[in-house]
């Protein structure tokens, strides 16, 4: 058996995990473990500029990949850097392993340097996380954090290691335990078939049936099962924000997006069913509006992996925990024994009344006039470049619903964003994280000019990695969605949401930076300029596109209202 | 609705925080809260008192049972149980005071466990509503100091919460 030190199991562990990418940034107390990483060539290590960034980087590679992201952080500030890309990983259930390094055991609770309490800090935006105190634990200690991380609702695990338990100079036997077995850890499997029954007998009898399809298709991996069973239904599907992709796009079945922002079909839809399938949903509060009001009508169908998302908002008529895999595959297997037969006249009528809603096209956009972009034709241009094949990562603020609203996912894990959380900085680090994985796709991060700045440093690390990432900056020279409130509900009193006489030139920026900067400043130009951007495939590219600051993202939800209560333009509502 | 949860704990470090940390992160309510290692050394049992309605003990179980450290839990009010809660009061016993306030223990099924010339020190236990009667029995007036353990409990019957 081998001999190795605390560092050296520790990447050893990783690489048995089948880990290949790690995401980090050294200091003081993860110089071991550094260490440990130089002397071998099996996982490869890429430095940020930002430890938040790794966090980010590392979720964005991992919602692309369904593979867990890797982090690795020193103790102190490297630790507390990196907490918002967990909460971000917490909050969209993303599977992620970080370790930070810890001061000595010794020091511990005494206020050394760079000492924070990292387990303390991090417990309520993990899954669940680790103190190591003996080298000897690692590798069952990584093996637990994995399998934490991946299986029923993932989530992001923390692995805080002590320095001294990293030592070069004391080595333990290794050896990577190949099963996991943990008394107070299980994961719920197949969903309670007497339910499923009963929740295909409903569905199989509704009138106005809607499928609510969430993230939890996404991680679940289970978009062809939800779209067989959409297709076999015939009936209508509306995705969340984080199941954009679970269910492709240009299907005439697809209503768009639901929820705050959702469309207009999609929204009265849900409103008017008389059965709703909440499949990985969690009935956010961006998408019931007043839960009081949500859905007056509707049976709740809900299945879910966690129970604790079940009826935690809205009360389930059909409750089920379960994977979404099997779930669906039961579903499947159900409908085709089951003898009720589903009441085509009303289904009919049904997909009538939703194509009258769509008829509505909430959607179109209206042309500024005199050569102004608007950014909804911004992202239409993406789309267009791209011919809808990008893996297409955003911030959060009106570009980022622009993104959702304009860009046709039709396949999942296409769409990186943080939903829950709402994290400005996430995309660009994410989109280079989705771009190690894929390095021959088109990975794109359609920002603003406000999130941009929160984590633009990366620049440098897209520069040492060559990763060609395309940055698409909606640039309105203002906090847009922020703007947006003050307009709508603050008397157009801008505190603090504007900035134009002090924003960078980015395209001198990023020239600075080594990379490509191209700015568009006239719609006429706007699908050329946008062409030759991702024309350069192999340089990064930040495309600064001055869009009309004046704009809102409609429809929105009205506040306090039920789903089906929107204004639909700055002076149209429903 | 009053509720008592208890809970079969890994004894780890760091796992109590996580069940405490549960609490007030999701902004729920906790009475009282008694932890302690069980015949078997690896777990700890913790007994929480909490209020709340249906809907809200549900999502608590739910949150407490998806702690990984949680290896069990019951909630004992769903059945019918025993819930006992130990108090240790410290009251001035002077004079005429001394018989009165032995009596008064006596009827409580309390004993004295330290006296001095001026003090008894009373150990009681029964049910949280006996131990509040007694000190109104007592009388804040005299009452120097009270500690008391918070609820524990067990289900009747064959009912047993182990792994």
């Amino acid at each position: 058996m081998e001999l190795l030190s605390g560092g050296e199991m520790l990447i050893r562990a990783l690489h048995d995990e089948g880990v290949e990418l790690l995401f980090g940034y050294p200091g003081g107390a993860a110089l071991h473990i550094y260490d440990a990483i130089f002397n071998q060539d099996k996982v490869e290590h890429i430095l940020v500029r930002h430890e938040q960034a790794a966090t980010h980087a590392a979720d964005g590679y991992a919602r692309a990949t369904g593979k867990p992201g890797v982090v690795l952080v020193t103790s102190g500030p490297g630790a507390t850097n990196a907490i918002t890309g967990i909460a971000t990983a917490f909050m969209d259930s993303i599977p992620m392993v970080v370790i930070s390094g810890q001061v000595d055991s010794s020091l511990i609770g005494s206020d050394a340097f760079q000492e924070t309490d990292m387990v303390g800090i991090s417990r309520p935006i993990v899954k669940h996380s680790f103190m190591v105190q003996n080298a000897e634990d690692i590798p069952a200690i990584v093996k637990k954090a994995f399998y934490i991380a991946t299986t029923g609702r993932p989530g992001p695990v923390v692995i805080d290691v002590p320095k001294d338990v990293t030592d070069p100079a004391r080595k333990f036997e290794y050896r990577y335990p190949e099963t996991v077995k943990m008394r107070s850890y299980s994961v719920p499997a197949k969903g309670h078939t007497g339910q499923i029954k009963k929740a295909v007998e409903i569905l199989l009898s509704a009138k106005r049936p809607i499928i609510y399809a969430g993230g939890g298709v996404i991680q679940g991996n289970a978009s062809d099962l939800l779209t067989q069973l959409a297709r076999s239904l015939g009936y209508p599907v509306t995705n969340t924000l984080m199941g954009l992709g679970a269910f492709p796009a240009p299907d005439q079945q697809f209503l768009g997006m639901l929820g705050m922002h959702g469309t207009y079909e999609a929204n009265m839809a849900m409103h008017f069913s008389d059965v709703v399938l909440g499949i990985g949903v969690r009935f956010d509060d961006r998408v019931t509006n007043a839960v009081s009001k949500f859905c007056p009508g509707a049976k709740i169908l809900h299945v879910d992996i966690d129970p604790a998302s079940i009826s935690k908002t809205v009360a389930a008529d059909v409750p089920i925990v379960g994977s979404v895999t099997s779930v669906l595959e039961e579903m499947l297997d159900l409908i085709k024994q089951s003898e009720t037969q589903i009441d085509k006249k009303s289904i009919d009528m049904w997909w009538q009344q939703i194509e009258g809603w769509r008829a509505k096209d909430c959607l179109k956009v209206i042309p500024a006039g005199n050569d102004v972009i608007k950014p909804q034709q911004a992202v239409q241009a993406v789309y267009k470049a791209t011919k809808g094949e990008a893996y297409v990562s955003s911030d959060v603020g009106q570009h980022q619903m622009f993104a959702a609203q304009y860009y046709h996912f039709n396949k999942p894990r296409r769409w990186i964003n943080s939903g829950g959380l709402g994290t400005m900085g996430f995309g660009f680090p994410a989109a280079f994280g989705v771009q190690l994985a894929f390095p021959d796709a088109i990975s794109v991060c359609i920002t603003g000019e406000g999130s941009i700045q929160m984590c633009i440093q990366e620049l440098a690390t897209c520069l040492q990695y060559g990763l060609p990432v395309k940055i698409i900056c909606l640039n309105n020279q203002s906090l847009g969605m922020v703007r947006q409130w003050q307009d709508m509900q603050y008397g157009g009193r801008y505190s603090h949401s504007t900035y134009a006489e002090s924003l960078p030139d980015f395209v001198k920026l990023v020239e600075a930076y080594g990379h490509v900067g191209i700015r568009i400043t006239k719609l006429s130009e706007l699908d050329q300029k946008m062409e030759e951007a991702f024309a350069l495939k192999n340089r990064l590219v930040f495309v600064d596109v001055m869009v009309d600051p004046s704009e809102h993202v409609y429809p929105m939800a009205i506040k306090g209202g039920s789903m089906k209560d929107m204004y639909l333009s700055k002076t149209e509502r429903t | 609705m009053r509720h008592i949860i208890s809970i079969l704990l890994e004894n780890e470090p760091g796992a109590l925080s996580r069940v405490v940390g549960l609490f007030s992160q999701r902004n729920y309510n906790i009475e009282s809260l008694t932890v302690a290692p069980t015949e078997d050394r690896t777990l700890s049992r913790l007994t929480i008192t909490t209020i709340g309605d249906d809907r809200k003990i549900e999502q608590i179980t739910k949150h407490l049972n998806k702690l990984i450290d949680v290896v069990k839990l019951v909630d004992l009010t769903e059945g019918s149980h025993i819930e006992r809660e130990l108090m240790l009061v410290k009251v001035k016993a002077t004079g005429a005071q001394r018989a009165e306030i032995k009596r008064t223990t006596d009827i409580f099924r309390g004993q004295i466990v330290d006296v001095t010339s001026t003090v008894y020190s009373i150990q009681l236990t029964g049910t949280s509503d006996k131990l509040d009667s007694f000190l109104d029995a007592i009388g804040n007036s005299s009452v120097l100091e009270v500690a008391r353990t918070g609820v524990t409990g067990i289900s009747r019957g064959d009912k047993v919460l182990s792994l």
